[in-house]
């Protein structure tokens, strides 16, 4: 069994009117099976109301599911005890990087999750140095997070979740409100983590870019998995991907026509070196 | 000439030890009709910038003017100013407050003193300029999707049928479909009225394919200023300062020295190809 | 800069008086002011004076930053002063118009003014010289023997600090509105109450929508976060007290003690 594991996920919406009769059902996350391994790298993508923000909060218990189960280090979301065992073992960071900061300086921000996890003072101070360390902020740790750009509050953040020491870190669009610069940082912190510190990442975007260098990507539409497969096999389907409202990366959609237009390419180009390589002399 | 800025500076804390330069010495002039590229990453100035070309801001040196009249003389209507050159923020979506669609798109015209008809037509013609349903109208703004809410506010400054339109990131949190869907739309509005676009982005990508001409900010002061094949020829000095020129420049840049007889100022896909096309001796 | 605003106006700088224990500097200020309360002759003010001045120089914080502060109660402190002045009975010192002037009138009208003063200047001198987020600390340590009287003294003070954190991000988010309105044409300033009240409306509907989306997520973040209360918590930074902190207590209890001993038995 792997870290993350969903089996036949099910969420429904109930919008109710102002005299709270209930209107209409919607289904947010509709049969969503999952199995992700320790150590992986997995890109969640959809456009915006495909269902992966709502699928994310029940990787770490915010949400329950209406039907099906979600397994957290083998522990079942859906039961009391496992609570706080799940949240900590499964840390998640969130869109707005202003919304999510609850001390007044960096490094006390960093502190709130160990704290109320019990953790004795001395190893929340080391917990917090080396979390701060994994993601280039130490040198920030005075600072108080409202004078830092967004990027950087993004990587506070990202560093309040792995002082929790989970195995696992979901990042729900960490980079829709930053500016390309904010983006590059945060994924480059992200991808470390993943690479040096071996933390499973669940990373949630629409941002094409910033799933290359995933392990495994999964498409959302409409509440269930409408694509899965390594990224290059996702970007080889320029044509699907366009009616699920997503695009490919430039280099990817040049190659794409290129191909089409009778210049012999390999399926699914994802770099530039990669295009000049394989385009004939 | 519809806006002309004359040596604009903005100094914030003006003779304290918190003195900070926003903008240094801007001279730029704005024609008439043209779409242009506002660029610059967060903190270049672009929307201290922008908030000085309909007077919210003023300068603390320098001068601007708009159709031949200085914005900061005395008795010059800021009111008229800000109709005529209409403003839509960051996340316009945060700023909508009436109970439906409609009456929020009205909430400009009624403040500029229109009669009541009027500003139903003008309201209803914006909301169309924007592509929402009639379904929509009288819903509160705030059932509506994310891309829904961002086209009613940017229809409540449509509203005021301005004469320059500025749109400070209109693109920011929406899925790459929304964007296209939204920027198409500002290309579409432009092309039937002639309307005056500036559009602020941190991307290259976005602007690349629909503007004549990009204003690239850095640290306050226009850094580049002029079409945007000629802007993308400085990718590695765009870099240098944390902005990056379309992937289509660097390719065609890198194709170039190894030798394909391409020309590198191709922006789109669509030019690239065909040049690709071309250096490989096919025909597209 | 809205986000430069920092609420209590905390001054950065290393001192003695920056470094003690929060708690000390709360109860500090309590025991001055209750002194200030109990003394009732010029001797008493005069010990006063010396151990606030001695306190302020100690702190190292510019005395143009205490003054700043009473500023806002000028009008206040004048009030105060003219009341006594003129409407405390007994011998009276001369008259003008309807008004006698008295003696007890006079010392009553000093004492105020100095008690207000001292007042002010002695509470700047603790919000100048502890951080927000530090004296939200101290008062929950120093409440928490409440917490058997199910006072929520831990949820008091989480609130207090979150309500610091986003005090900024609110202005800016005010001024961002504000700016988008009058984009649209609205009018803050000009019409009477009513039409200015009513011109309100678009600028608090959108806060307002902003801080509940701020605080739904805000709260997200924090559960996700294991947060659940008071219980099982350990701090990074505990309060502990030092020796400095011991030593400050027994001088603060020491000036009491010697205050109160001439102040209330010495009368001019």
């Amino acid at each position: 069994m792997g870290i993350i594991e969903t089996k036949k996920l099910i969420f429904e919406y109930i919008r109710r009117d102002e005299e709270g009769n209930v209107e209409g059902i919607t289904r947010a996350v509709d049969q969503v099976d999952l199995d992700i391994k320790q150590g992986d790298f997995v890109a969640i993508l959809g456009h915006n109301g495909s269902g992966k923000s709502t699928l994310a909060k029940h990787l770490n218990a915010i949400l329950y599911p209406t039907e099906g189960t979600v397994w957290v280090d083998g522990k079942d979301t859906a039961k009391e005890e496992y609570l706080w065992d799940i949240r900590q073992n499964a840390g998640m960071v969130f869109q707005n990087p202003d919304n999510q900061i609850i001390g007044q300086v960096v490094e006390e921000d960093v502190g709130f999750g160990p704290e109320n996890m019990g953790v004795p003072t001395k190893e929340i101070w080391e917990r917090v140095e080396e979390s701060l360390k994994a993601v280039g902020m130490y040198k920030y740790r005075k600072h108080s997070p409202n004078k830092l750009s967004g990027g950087q509050k993004q990587r506070v953040s990202i560093a309040g979740v792995i002082a929790m020491h989970p195995k696992c870190i979901i990042l729900d669009e960490p980079t829709a409100m930053l500016d390309p610069n904010g983006r590059k940082e945060v994924i480059r912190a992200v991808r470390a983590l993943n690479q040096v510190e071996g933390i499973t990442v669940i990373l949630i975007t629409h941002y094409m870019e910033e799933i290359i260098h995933a392990d495994r990507a999964i498409v959302m539409d409409q509440g269930h998995i409408a694509m899965q497969g390594s990224p290059r096999e996702i970007f080889s389907q320029v044509e699907r991907l366009k009616e699920l409202r997503l695009d490919v990366p430039q280099v990817t959609l040049l190659a794409y026509e290129l191909k089409k237009s009778g210049v012999s390419l390999p399926e699914g180009i994802l770099t530039c070196e990669e295009l000049i390589a394989a385009l004939p002399v | 000439m519809a806006i002309i800025l004359n040596h604009v500076s903005h100094i914030y804390e003006e003779g304290t030890s918190m003195e900070a330069a926003a903008l240094k010495d801007v001279s730029l002039a704005i024609p008439d009709g043209q779409f242009i590229g506002l660029i610059g990453h967060t903190g270049s100035g672009k929307s201290t910038l922008v908030q000085h070309l309909n007077g919210l801001m003023k300068p603390t040196s320098g001068n601007i003017f708009y159709n031949g009249a200085d914005i900061h003389e005395e008795g010059y209507n800021k009111k008229e100013l800000r109709s005529k050159v209409g403003l839509v923020f960051q996340y316009p979506e945060h700023q909508l407050f009436e109970i439906d669609v409609f009456s929020d798109v009205c909430f400009g015209p009624k403040n500029m003193g229109l009669d009541e008809k009027e500003v139903q037509l003008r309201a209803y013609a914006a909301l169309k300029q924007v592509g929402l349903e009639d379904d929509y109208f009288y819903q509160s703004p705030f059932d509506l999707s994310g891309g829904q809410k961002r086209r009613v506010a940017i229809a409540g400054v449509l509203a005021m049928k301005p004469e320059v339109l500025i749109l400070d990131e209109p693109t920011a949190g929406l899925d790459p479909k929304g964007r296209d869907e939204i920027l198409d739309r500002i290309a579409a509005l432009r092309k039937e009225t002639g309307i005056t676009v500036i559009l602020v982005s941190h991307s290259m990508d976005d602007v690349a394919k629909y503007v004549d001409r990009i204003v690239v900010m850095n640290q306050g002061g226009v850094m580049y200023d002029d079409e945007p094949k000629k802007v993308f020829r400085y990718y590695k000095e765009l870099e240098a300062v944390g902005l990056a020129a379309p992937q289509v420049t660097y390719i065609m840049h890198a194709l170039k020295e190894k030798g394909y007889p391409v020309n590198t100022d191709a922006i789109t896909i669509e030019e690239a190809k065909d040049e690709i096309l071309k250096a490989l001796g096919m025909k597209s | 800069m809205l986000r430069d605003i920092t609420l209590g106006q905390y001054y950065q700088t290393e001192s003695v008086i920056h470094k003690l224990d929060p708690r000390v500097k709360l109860v500090a200020t309590i025991v001055f002011i209750i002194t200030l309360f109990l003394i009732n002759n010029f001797i008493g003010y005069i010990i006063a004076a010396v151990f606030l001045a001695c306190m302020v120089k100690l702190s190292k914080v510019p005395f143009r930053f205490m003054v700043k502060g009473m500023k806002s109660i000028v009008f206040l402190l004048m009030i105060a002063v003219v009341f006594n002045l003129f409407l405390t009975p007994g011998e009276p010192l001369f008259s003008f118009w309807r008004l006698t002037v008295t003696k007890e009138g006079l010392k009553l009208a000093v004492m105020m003014a100095i008690r207000l003063v001292f007042l002010i200047i002695g509470s700047s001198l603790m919000t100048l010289t502890t951080t927000p987020n530090n004296l939200t600390d101290g008062m929950e340590k120093l409440l928490s023997p409440l917490k058997r009287l199910h006072v929520p003294v831990h949820e008091v003070s989480m609130m207090m600090s979150i309500a610091l954190r986003f005090i900024p991000i609110l202005l800016e988010e005010t001024d961002k509105i504000m700016k988008a309105q009058i984009a649209r044409g609205a009018d803050f300033e000009s019409g009477n109450l009513i039409k200015k009240a009513k011109s309100l409306v678009p600028l608090l509907v959108p806060l307002f929508i902003s801080a509940f989306r701020r605080a739904n997520d805000l709260a997200m973040a924090m559960e996700a976060r294991c947060y659940r209360g008071g219980e099982h918590r350990t701090k990074m930074k505990p309060l502990i007290y030092q020796k400095r902190d011991r030593a400050a207590y027994g001088v603060l209890f020491a000036y009491a003690a010697v205050c109160i001993y001439f102040g209330r038995i010495f009368t001019i």
